[in-house]
């Protein structure tokens, strides 16, 4: 395709996207405000990181996407090709394989490396934003370090409820410093966020961008007598039998009988590709269809 | 045995397939050229250029068609087209006194210099449907004059040289291209009027309606509304001098509101402005009430609390292409996140009637 850009956007807008990453990296947790374009796709459908995808990918680049753990949702497969289209870069399903992974609602359950990059797609970057709907407000909150409402809120689930009632995008504080909204991930992939490669964080439509740098510590909010923790679906995946994958659930007949398979579809499949099956799985190759 | 669902790829080229069949309907009747939605859907296309923020009939018209008539979509398609084009200049701002009016109405004044002209106006028509028009859209040609070359003033000048208006500083800085920079708040009251203006008709009517209920009410007058073509100019350095590029239809609408005076000014009447590309004026017009009803702050009044007041929440909500964009995306999966607020709610019931056995 000749008509546009490498990666679609323009050299100064890839410029103006990478400087916002820039200082994201160097001020980790911290919301960026940068000029989001209108993209081809709609807001809402990853704009913020597709934005970054095209800032960072070079040609050399090899390049995964996926939406909820699975590199065939349609979106995913939307997005990856747009990419084909407009970058021409190689792309894979193998996590290992991929040197940037363009992810929504998940973090791939094999540990990534410091050789590849993370772009998340974010709907919502103020972790506060429930708790005080105006952006002014909350963009105060954070340069005076002021948390004791996200703290309170907390608290109050753990009065009502006995937990902390909070399943996906649960806060975290970024080094010490920043709480971030990690995106609408499960919390059992939260811990993951202490991570060798770099996280990316776009919101098209809010015009933010920040960043977590390698190796940066990254602490799920909790209290000491109510630590933070991971949950999963008490199963273990019925297609490659991992009990240390997030599963999805799925209902299989009409009287609501129910099976669990890892939600991250590459880990799945090299895990049944080596050898291992789970309650349910079907002959390796058949399923490979 | 359970194989995992696959096929996403196929399911979105049969799906684009299926719905370039369904733009296209019936064969068996005539397709619908560029030039026939230009000029016959005529407000159609004046909204998408003025919603999409770029001034081009056939593109918007195209963007129509390929739309399937929705115009949030269309107006989607001219943005995403608007934002890959280069931006090599700023014209002169526009000099709407020296516009060609096909309209110009005041509701202030019995008769103002250069005259009032009703133009091409729903206004007065009774909406009786015109079953004429489904057999034949035939017209008879509409009487013509030659145009008046007399000069039309702005109305609001007249109040001006009273000092019964607030004046309006005139400022040469260039402002922020909303489309360039990240919105940051407090926004001027050009980088308001650029949201305004490209903000979604229903939204901004809804919000001007608001404030004629009672919501930070400031009854608005329309001292002049006036829609016509206006030259746009632009200084060539290289030339040396201004030359002119090219022409534009656009509305534009001045209200005059009452104004009682604050702790900080003196009774006067204050203003609120609305322009427009081509020929929209109920957006004008509520344009002009939005920004009136924004500008409480700068005039010394109370905040009412109102929604038309809130700065914040108009820029953030006026956008359709983002609001739009969001509120659909519900419909992407979810499953992820959904199984999350699963477990957790199986947990807490679990708890929950485990906590009623014990206490029973």
């Amino acid at each position: 395709m000749t008509d546009y850009n490498f990666a679609y956007l323009d050299e100064q807008t890839k410029r103006m996207i990478r400087r916002a990453i820039l200082k994201g990296l160097a001020i980790p947790g911290y919301q960026v405000p940068f000029a989001s374009r209108e993209m081809p796709m709609p807001y809402g459908w990853g704009t913020g990181g597709v934005q970054v995808s095209a800032a960072v990918l070079t040609p050399d680049d090899t390049f995964k996407v996926i939406d909820q753990g699975a590199d065939d949702t349609t979106n995913a497969v939307s997005i990856r090709r747009f990419f084909q289209k407009t970058a021409g870069v190689a792309v894979t399903e193998a996590t290992a394989a991929a040197s940037v992974i363009q992810t929504r609602h998940r973090i791939p359950e094999e540990p990534l490396t410091e050789r590849q990059i993370l772009v998340y797609q974010v709907p919502i970057p103020e972790p506060l934003r429930f708790l005080e709907p105006s952006e002014v407000e909350t963009r105060n909150m954070h340069a005076l370090e002021d948390y004791g409402l996200m703290h309170v809120k907390l608290y109050e689930d753990i009065s009502r409820h006995g937990h902390i009632a909070t399943a996906y995008a649960y806060p975290v504080r970024v080094e010490g410093r920043y709480v971030m909204d990690p995106s609408p991930i499960p919390k059992f992939d939260n811990p993951k966020l202490n991570m060798a490669a770099i996280q990316l964080f776009g919101a098209g439509r809010e015009q933010r961008i920040y960043a977590i740098p390698p190796h940066t510590n990254v602490v799920s909010l909790d209290f000491d007598d109510y630590p933070f923790e991971p949950t999963k679906a008490d199963h273990a995946c019925d297609l490659c039998g991992a009990s240390d994958s997030y599963l999805d659930e799925l209902i299989v007949d009409d009287a609501g009988g129910r099976m669990f398979m890892c939600s991250d579809t590459d880990y799945c499949g090299k895990r049944r590709t080596n050898g291992h099956t789970g309650a349910q799985a079907a002959p390796t190759g058949e399923d490979a269809a | 045995m359970y194989v995992a669902v696959k096929g996403g790829e196929r399911a979105i080229d049969n799906a684009h397939a299926w719905l370039a069949e369904e733009r296209r309907g019936d064969q068996g009747v005539a397709e619908l050229s560029i030039a026939q939605i230009r000029e016959q859907l005529a407000l159609a296309v004046n909204r998408v250029m003025a919603e999409g923020s770029l001034y081009d009939h056939d593109l918007a018209a195209l963007a129509i068609k390929q739309a399937r008539g929705d115009l949030i979509e269309a107006i989607f398609l001219i943005r995403a087209y608007r934002t890959t084009l280069p931006r090599f200049a700023s014209s002169l701002p526009i000099e709407t006194a020296n516009m060609q009016c096909d309209r110009r109405v005041s509701a202030t004044f019995k008769d103002v210099p250069g005259g009032q002209i009703l133009g091409p106006t729903f206004d007065y028509t009774h909406r009786l449907l015109d079953f004429k028009l489904a057999a034949d859209g035939e017209v008879d040609t509409a009487p013509h004059s030659t145009p008046q070359p007399a000069s039309k003033p702005h109305v609001m000048s007249f109040l001006n040289r009273e000092n019964l208006i607030q004046p309006e500083a005139s400022q040469n800085d260039v402002p922020d291209d909303l489309t360039r920079t990240p919105l940051e708040l407090p926004a001027s009251r050009a980088l308001r009027l650029q949201a305004l203006t490209r903000g979604d008709e229903g939204f901004i009517l809804g919000m001007a309606y608001s404030t004629q209920r009672g919501y930070a009410r400031t009854h608005a007058f329309v001292a002049e509304l006036r829609i016509g073509q206006v030259v746009v100019e632009m200084d060539i350095p290289e030339l040396g001098f201004v030359i002119e590029i090219g022409e534009i239809f656009v509305t534009e609408c001045e209200t005059v509101n009452q104004f009682n005076g604050s702790k900080t000014e003196p009774p006067q009447f204050t203003r609120g402005y609305g322009l427009v590309f081509g020929m929209t004026e109920r957006k004008a017009i509520s344009m002009a009430l939005v920004d009136r009803a924004l500008r409480w702050k700068e005039l010394g009044e109370d905040d009412a609390g109102a929604p038309a007041q809130d700065e914040e929440f108009i820029l953030y909500h006026a956008d359709n292409v983002q609001a739009t964009g969001f509120l659909e995306h519900i419909k992407l999966p979810h499953y992820v996140d959904f199984q999350s607020e699963l477990e957790l709610i199986r947990k807490l019931r679990r708890e929950a009637e485990l906590g009623q056995g014990a206490a029973e």
